[in-house]
């Protein structure tokens, strides 16, 4: 007999990309989350537009825990062809239902789980009449025969639909025949609910459900960014999609129609980097976002803008590499070519949000960086991240907040000088000031690519040369001091143990800590959330004996880059890796940590 | 590219223009290409044609790629930005820039192994956005700053500075810039400083990408017997199809040219131009008249130089995205953020 397992399930959908099922797990998603219990809802999506099999994969965790989990409580099987494969990752005690309009008796049995059988498509072909209807209505039913199973609030769903479809109610009326054909078939052939259930735990109302890409879209709106150039690329492509959405909705002169914002889709990445570069120069917020191939693509400017000091702004949605990779997985790949992007000897801030909320504040924190320090700086998030919905804290916008714009001298400014010099480091930060062209021809300056003295002329000079590239060292310095500090959780006992991790590993180690400290071993855990490393970072690795880092790649390429740049001894830090495309679980990070400490791994 | 001041000569006699400026307020530092290089006659007519139209030079940005031509930014408007970026990507910096900054007047300087080869992207992707800008290639066949590989532009059977016979067919950035729906496309030779100033003078006030071809020929690698871009072959075979004058706001039309012979056509600032029709028959506005005209003409290995398309009437990058008339730069704070209200009612529906 199964354990009752109250609000702690996962709920997995297997269905045929293309058909139309994403409305139906949003409705189950958003049902949860209403019911106050925390969820989280990750698309398990093929490269492919139509056809191939696809999944959704709804944790719901009284507890809170918003990563991946390796279980399968109940499993939706509505693609034939992934049957077998689905029938077998169900976990024991759990319970796979699939469209038994064909019966499938013999291949749909595994001893140690339930299989139950709901005539889908029989029920819809009997109930409604339009072709492309019955297939969309299949997808609603399961979502009625599931909210019987799962004791869904039937009342909710009815709001949602209501909420979804206010301007067409008879869209409202159809689909909650097709919930109650799927509910009432389940409630007359099984004992509902099943063992695993949810239950009402509140409202959520502090919360919202959102992906890292409408966050950051968003951020960038709120952050006064006017100019975005891309090329489309997988998984970054909704993160425009996001600040089209968000200008269209909050930047267009209601009269006129004139648009306060200027969206260019380049020919290609290079093209992106240098639309970003000439927007900036001229004193706009400008930004891209892409993935992993983009930023190979955009390194040359990306250099550019380092030596040259001309803010911009990347978000890289990181995806699995090398190469094309695979476009529509996760991974952590990026850090180190983000960090040194760019032939020479080059540096980059990263900043390492690591949910949603992260991603709308670092998007505004980004830009007032790179205007700052004038130079490109680097949102580092990944698909999981951008494209998965999580539910976080409900965003906040501080109404006296004003940009950092840096050192910008106006025209009245550049009067007021006897001369002025591009790159001459008055206040000893390396960062000299700017000005921006169309204002002033006293300010007039020439950006180049080429050797450049601290005046900003032409130069093969060794000793000027030098001088300007360890002022810009100097610079990385103020940059150490100005970028988001790391979180540090303590464990509850003295340890010497550590965890380092960043991003989207994040929720799978704060669940491994507390299923760490239930086997007694206890770790304090730091998240890092942007590079260059501070000193706390520096600090907390000398203050463990192990530091066990954790992350998405196969190079433990954070692990290097604390290496690299906090001069650790590499043997303290253990790496724990996931990198096969899925967003890593917890239990990574306990088998990670319990196999080098020697414990047995009772998971 | 080194940084030489330029000697400050005024000449009594010399005169200011309509904003007080002279002349040499709009030249920059001095030149370091080889001596007799077509490059620097056009930089010279880039000065000119600046300080006749009275542009403030702080309203200027001069931005190039790399390459012999790419240097030239550094040698005229001084009192401008200057941006020279990399290889081949000067013109999404200058999109970027004026999606940025609409009011700035933008002048592009590449070569045609900038534009053509490394950069043949980005010049096609320019002139189809019509970003408002004027386009100089200053075409000479041949990669200098290397010593004297073949570029993109030189003709098949030309010959190098080395001995060997170029194999390729040209590539030939007006022909492409007008297939491409281009507004403004124009050819000239570094050796003819009039036509060259009015063409630039033209391409300036253009609303829209104006591509201007400028057979610049390089004395050191591209000057020989067998080449097609030297001074002597290009002198040979220069063939104006059209003479434009170019008429500021308030001027007046003052040649007299017979019914039928000249085509006006008024720029959006008030500006005119006269295309005066040298070949019977040419009409810079017929886009596939024009496109016939050129490849024949071609066949017979002539240099057609003149403003030899224009559509003045095509949207420009702006007007097609309906961006705000004031520039993205200078938009204020409060119109660009919707505020903390704004937000927590969007949210309502992340629910």
């Amino acid at each position: 007999m199964t354990d009752k397992r109250v609000n702690d399930f996962v709920l997995k959908i297997g269905t045929v990309n293309g058909t139309g099922s994403a409305s139906a797990n949003t409705l189950l998603l958003k049902a949860l989350f209403r019911m106050g219990i925390p969820v989280t809802g990750k698309n398990l999506f093929p490269s492919n537009i139509q056809g191939l099999p696809t999944w959704y994969e709804i944790r719901a965790n009284h507890q809170g825990y918003m990563s991946r989990s390796l279980r399968v409580d109940v499993m939706v099987a509505m693609n034939a062809q992934t049957y077998q494969r689905d029938l077998e990752e169900v976990s024991p005690g759990g319970f796979l239902i699939y469209d038994s309009t064909w019966p499938r008796e013999r291949q749909m049995n595994r001893d140690a789980i339930t299989v139950l059988g709901v005539p889908l498509a029989k029920l819809c072909n009997e109930n409604f009449s339009d072709a492309r209807i019955r297939i969309l209505m299949k997808n609603i039913a399961y979502v009625g025969a599931l909210a019987a199973l799962l004791n869904i609030d039937t009342r909710v769903l009815r709001t949602l639909l209501e909420e979804a479809f206010a301007n067409k109610p008879k869209l409202v009326e159809s689909n909650l025949k097709a919930i109650n054909l799927g509910f009432n078939y389940a409630i007359e052939n099984f004992t509902c609910p099943l063992p695993v259930r949810a239950e009402t735990m509140g409202d959520n109302k502090d919360y919202v459900l959102m992906d890292g890409n409408a966050a950051a879209g968003l951020g960038c709106v709120y952050a006064g960014a006017t100019v975005g150039a891309w090329y489309p690329i997988t998984p970054s492509t909704s993160l425009m999609d996001s600040f089209d959405f968000y200008c269209d909705m909050f930047r267009k002169n209601a009269e006129s129609g004139e648009k306060n914002y200027c969206i260019v889709q380049a020919e290609d990445e290079l093209a992106a980097a240098g639309m970003v570069l000439g927007a900036n120069w001229t004193g706009a917020r400008a930004f891209t976002p892409t993935s992993g191939p983009g930023i190979s693509l955009m390194s040359e400017l990306i250099g550019f803008a380092y030596y040259t000091e001309i803010p911009a702004v990347f978000f890289n949605v990181q995806r699995v590499g090398p190469s094309t990779g695979m476009p529509t997985r996760t991974q952590q790949c990026d850090i180190m070519l983000c960090a040194y992007a760019s032939h020479g000897d080059t540096m980059h801030p990263l900043l390492l949000p690591a949910n949603p909320k992260e991603c709308f504040e670092m998007a505004v924190t980004s830009f007032d960086l790179a205007d700052r320090l004038q130079t490109p700086v680097f949102v580092l998030s990944d698909l999981d991240i951008g494209m998965n919905d999580w539910m976080i804290p409900e965003l906040k916008w501080d109404d006296n907040y004003r940009p950092d714009r840096g050192k910008v001298l106006s025209s009245d400014d550049v009067e007021k000088l006897e001369k002025f010099y591009r790159y001459l480091d008055v206040d000893g930060d390396g960062i000299a000031a700017r000005t921006l062209p169309g204002e002033n021809a006293k300010g007039a300056y020439f950006v180049r690519g080429s050797g450049h003295n601290k005046h900003g002329f032409y130069t093969e000079s060794s000793s000027e040369y030098k001088e300007l590239v360890d002022r810009l060292l100097i610079k990385w310095k103020t940059a150490r001091t100005l970028v988001p500090k790391p979180v540090v959780k303590r464990a509850q006992e003295k340890t010497s143990i550590g965890i380092i991790a960043y991003g989207s590993s994040d929720g799978a180690v704060l669940e491994a800590l507390d299923n760490l400290a239930a086997r007694g071993i206890h770790a304090d855990y730091m998240r890092v959330r942007a590079f260059p490393f501070d000193d706390d970072v520096t600090g907390f690795v000398e203050d463990h004996e192990t530091v066990f880092v954790v992350e998405q790649n196969r190079d433990a390429q954070l692990r290097t880059l604390l290496i690299l740049e906090t001069n650790t001894d590499a043997r303290k830090l253990v790496p724990v890796l996931h990198y096969n495309g899925m967003p890593i679980p917890s239990e990574c990070v306990v088998k990670g940590l319990c196999e080098h400490l020697c414990v047995e791994d009772l998971a | 590219m080194t940084f030489i001041a330029k000697p400050r000569i005024d000449l009594p006699g010399h005169r200011t223009n309509d904003i007080g400026l002279y002349r040499r307020d709009y030249e920059g530092v001095l030149s370091t290409l080889c001596a007799g290089c077509g490059h620097d006659s056009i930089t010279a007519a880039i000065v000119q044609a600046f300080w006749e139209l009275s542009i403030p030079p702080e309203k200027v940005v001069k931005l190039s790629g790399i390459g012999c031509s790419s240097k030239t930014p550094a040698y005229f408007l001084s009192g401008a930005h200057g941006f020279n970026s990399v290889h081949g990507r000067m013109p999404s910096v200058a999109t970027g820039a004026m999606a940025g900054n609409r009011d700035l007047v933008c002048i592009g300087v590449s070569g045609d192994g900038d534009s053509l080869s490394i950069g043949f992207g980005q010049f096609g992707h320019a002139v189809r956005r019509n970003v408002n800008m004027l386009y100089i290639i200053e075409n000479n066949g041949v990669y200098g700053l290397t010593k004297g590989q073949f570029s993109a532009s030189a003709d098949k059977g030309s010959r190098s500075k080395k001995g060997s016979i170029n194999q390729w067919k040209n590539i030939d950035s007006v022909q492409t810039a007008i297939s491409m729906g281009g507004s403004f496309a124009a050819r000239s030779f570094s050796g003819d400083r009039e036509q060259l100033v009015t063409l630039i003078k033209a391409g300036i006030k253009h609303p829209g990408c104006a591509i201007l071809d400028v057979v610049s020929p390089c004395v050191t690698f591209n000057n020989h017997l067998g080449s097609t871009k030297s001074y002597t072959y290009t002198r040979d075979h220069y063939h104006p199809a059209a003479h434009t004058d170019f008429i500021p706001p308030a001027g007046e039309i003052r040649a007299t040219y017979a019914e039928g012979e000249s085509i006006v056509v008024e720029l959006h600032d008030g500006s005119k131009l006269l295309l005066k029709k040298a070949d019977s028959g040419y009409d810079a506005t017929n886009r596939s008249g024009v496109l016939r005209y050129l490849e024949q003409q071609r066949a017979r290995g002539e240099v057609v130089t003149g403003l030899l398309f224009i559509n003045a009437e095509l949207p420009d990058m702006h007007r097609i995205y309906g961006t705000s008339a004031t520039p993205m730069k200078d938009l204020e704070f409060d119109q660009l953020n919707p505020g903390s209200e704004a937000l927590a009612k969007l949210q309502g529906r992340m629910r």
